[in-house]
């Protein structure tokens, strides 16, 4: 139930556009923060490309190590963005107004951070472009399109491409405000990207019909990108990777994990750019009983897939599960992800004092992405161990500082772009907001005022 | 006799469909009148021109284009330079169709944009008579008639409850 605050226009310019139309100290400050840990990793990709791989823990035989789970997380994190807010669009919910560019910024931001890790993982960046890329038309050589290394950047560049278009599509009307906010070279520079925009009937008509376009044609693309990723490693050979259900488990795993970092970014926002009349109880409760769903079946296709590897008794398979749940140090992580990503959060989410809590839910839902890193390494590397009978050159992996270094660079690198993004650009659309309170009414039912359910066409 | 152009600014919803409903009954025609607002209000509210669009057409125009490129991508590429890896078919659909259904979601979306914009009227140079106090809760009513109709048009606007009126 959801008992608005009203707000004029005027208000909700002012609210919203604060931090782009004044340049906050903590802004400065946490943004030069992220710089330093962002100079450090930029400075590590530098001397692995220098020094070459032998650098990173990676070794034969295990040759997918935290550059690769960490491709794997940003991915994951970046779905949850655009799905809620398409999902929302669709059902114009009238809870998505003040989440949806956030998490669609986020979608943007992640995905760029997913794009940069094979790069660096190729050790030899420039080299990539030759896989994947079908620009070599001097000699006639072409990418392999039966490979997934040529489907993985393909899907994601279509993400890329369709979620920066999303964004930039509901942008149009709020560059159009801070145009109409601003002097001097800003005001010639959002009068170049709002194009023009005045906001007539047809204008408007055509930015609902785009919301909801554009959300269905993007919710398929979304569902294939993390089905593709999940294929780089269902179509190998490796034992425990080689599963059908790979798919579904690595999409809601994403989902999984993106939702909570969604929630992360909300409660974070709320905090730093003062949204109290924006981002309530109410949005998180309900992103956190979405959680509830979303984690049990996560962890229904989890079961699925240990039970498909018991059921077929191969040798190897077996092994390979072993390995995860019963042998130091993988046991230990196994453990960690397993609590983390669902035994501690979700029996917390089914209390609706923690739900409504923005602390709680705020640990939880770092919890979360904490587990499902760890369910990402715990994924790859054992697998490729080849820690099994009658084999002799096995070997493990230990992530080197230079990869953690540069692991802690992407979180850097999403954080800062999302803080230099709000510096230009509203986190909430100022236009879903003032439909929104135009569209407030209340129905008195007995001694109580219930606000009456919103609906936009 | 050259048009002219008035932009009336009203806070109140209801009078600007009472002025709109002034303006249509005193004879000025509905293409003619133009509302602005600084955000989405329901459809008809005011008795405006309902806008006809064709945006359905967009992205199925971009899917084809982007099937092509992803069929000329995935085929044309490798018959131009055929390498048989692993006694696999050259032209293998599954992994064909994986990069195929990218590039039509792809080009559906990419035109979807286009077709917003286009269909918008969008990119706009001049942003003409226009008052940024729209942006901020205002609700602009602009009238496209001949110079001697100007006059009508602000009396009716005016009475209507119209705070100001602005001339191009």
């Amino acid at each position: 139930m959801y008992y608005r605050r009203t707000l004029t226009e005027a208000q909700i310019n002012q609210q919203l556009l604060g931090t782009v139309l004044t340049t906050p100290l903590w802004w400065v400050i946490i943004l030069s923060c992220l710089a330093i840990v962002l100079a450090g990793a930029v400075s590590a990709v530098g001397f692995m490309v220098n020094q070459g791989l032998g650098v990173t823990g990676l070794r034969q035989p295990v040759f997918w190590g935290f550059f690769i789970t960490n491709f794997v997380f940003w991915v994951g994190i970046s779905h949850a963005g655009v799905m809620i807010s398409a999902i929302l669009r669709l059902s114009q919910a009238e809870w998505r107004r003040p989440m949806v560019r956030a998490a669609e910024t986020m979608t943007v931001f992640s995905l760029m951070a997913s794009l940069v890790m094979p790069l660096i993982h190729a050790g030899r960046p420039w080299r990539i472009f030759y896989w994947v890329f079908p620009y070599d038309w001097a000699r006639g050589i072409w990418p392999d399109v039966r490979s997934p290394l040529v489907w993985d950047p393909i899907a994601i560049t279509t993400y890329l491409i369709s979620s920066m278009l999303f964004v930039y599509t509901a942008l149009i009307p709020d560059m159009a405000i801070i145009r109409d906010r601003s002097t001097g070279w800003r005001k010639s520079v959002y009068g170049a990207l709002s194009l023009g925009w005045h906001g007539n009937p047809r204008q408007w008509k055509l930015q609902g019909i785009a919301g909801i376009l554009l959300s269905a044609l993007i919710l398929p693309v979304f569902v294939s990108v993390h089905s593709i990723v999940s294929w780089d490693f269902g179509v190998s050979l490796v034992p425990s990777w080689h599963v059908t259900v790979f798919a579904p488990y690595f999409v809601i795993g994403a989902v999984h994990s993106g939702v909570s970092a969604v929630v992360t970014l909300m409660v974070v926002m709320r905090k730093l750019y003062k949204l109290e009349n924006f981002i309530w109880e109410e949005h998180i409760d309900a992103l956190a009983r979405l959680l509830i769903v979303v984690a049990t079946a996560w962890m229904f296709l989890f079961w699925l897939d240990l039970i498909f590897a018991l059921w077929l008794k191969e040798e190897q398979e077996l092994t390979v599960w072993q390995l995860r749940m019963f042998e130091p140090p993988w046991s230990w992580l196994f453990l960690i992800f397993f609590m983390s990503s669902y035994v501690i959060p979700v029996p917390l989410w089914m209390f609706r004092r923690v739900r409504r809590s923005f602390t709680m839910m705020l640990w939880t839902s770092l919890l979360v992405n904490v587990g499902m890193f760890l369910e990402r390494f715990i994924i790859i590397v054992p697998a490729l161990m080849r820690k099994g009978p009658m084999t002799f050159d096995f070997a493990t992996y230990r992530p080197s500082p230079i990869e953690i270094t540069i692991i802690g660079g992407t979180i850097a690198l999403v954080a800062s772009f999302l803080l230099v993004f709000s510096k230009f650009f509203p986190l909430i659309p100022l236009w879903e907001e003032k439909e929104g309170q135009l569209l407030i009414d209340s129905v008195r039912v007995g001694n109580v005022d219930v606000p009456a359910l919103v609906k936009e066409h | 006799m050259a048009n002219t152009q008035l932009l009336g600014l009203f806070q109140d919803p209801q009078n600007v469909a009472d002025a709109m409903g002034e303006l249509k009954g005193d004879g000025f025609p509905v293409e003619d009148l133009d509302i602005y607002s600084g955000c989405p209000f329901p459809e008809g509210s005011f008795g405006e021109h309902d806008p006809e669009h064709r945006l359905f057409i967009f992205p199925l125009v971009g899917a084809l284009i982007g099937f092509a490129i992803g069929l000329l991508w995935t085929a044309g590429t490798q018959i131009s330079y055929p390498l048989v890896t692993g006694g696999k078919p050259l032209l293998s659909i599954p992994p064909m169709t994986v990069i195929m259904y990218e590039n039509t979601m792809l080009g559906a979306i990419i035109f979807t944009v286009l077709g917003v914009l286009f269909e918008s009227r969008l990119p706009k140079r001049d942003l003409g008579l226009y008052d940024e106090r729209i942006t901020e809760g205002y609700i602009g009513i602009l009238v496209d008639c001949p110079e001697e109709r100007a006059s009508a048009a602000e009396g009716l606007m005016k009475t209507a409850g119209a705070e100001e009126i602005k001339k191009a």
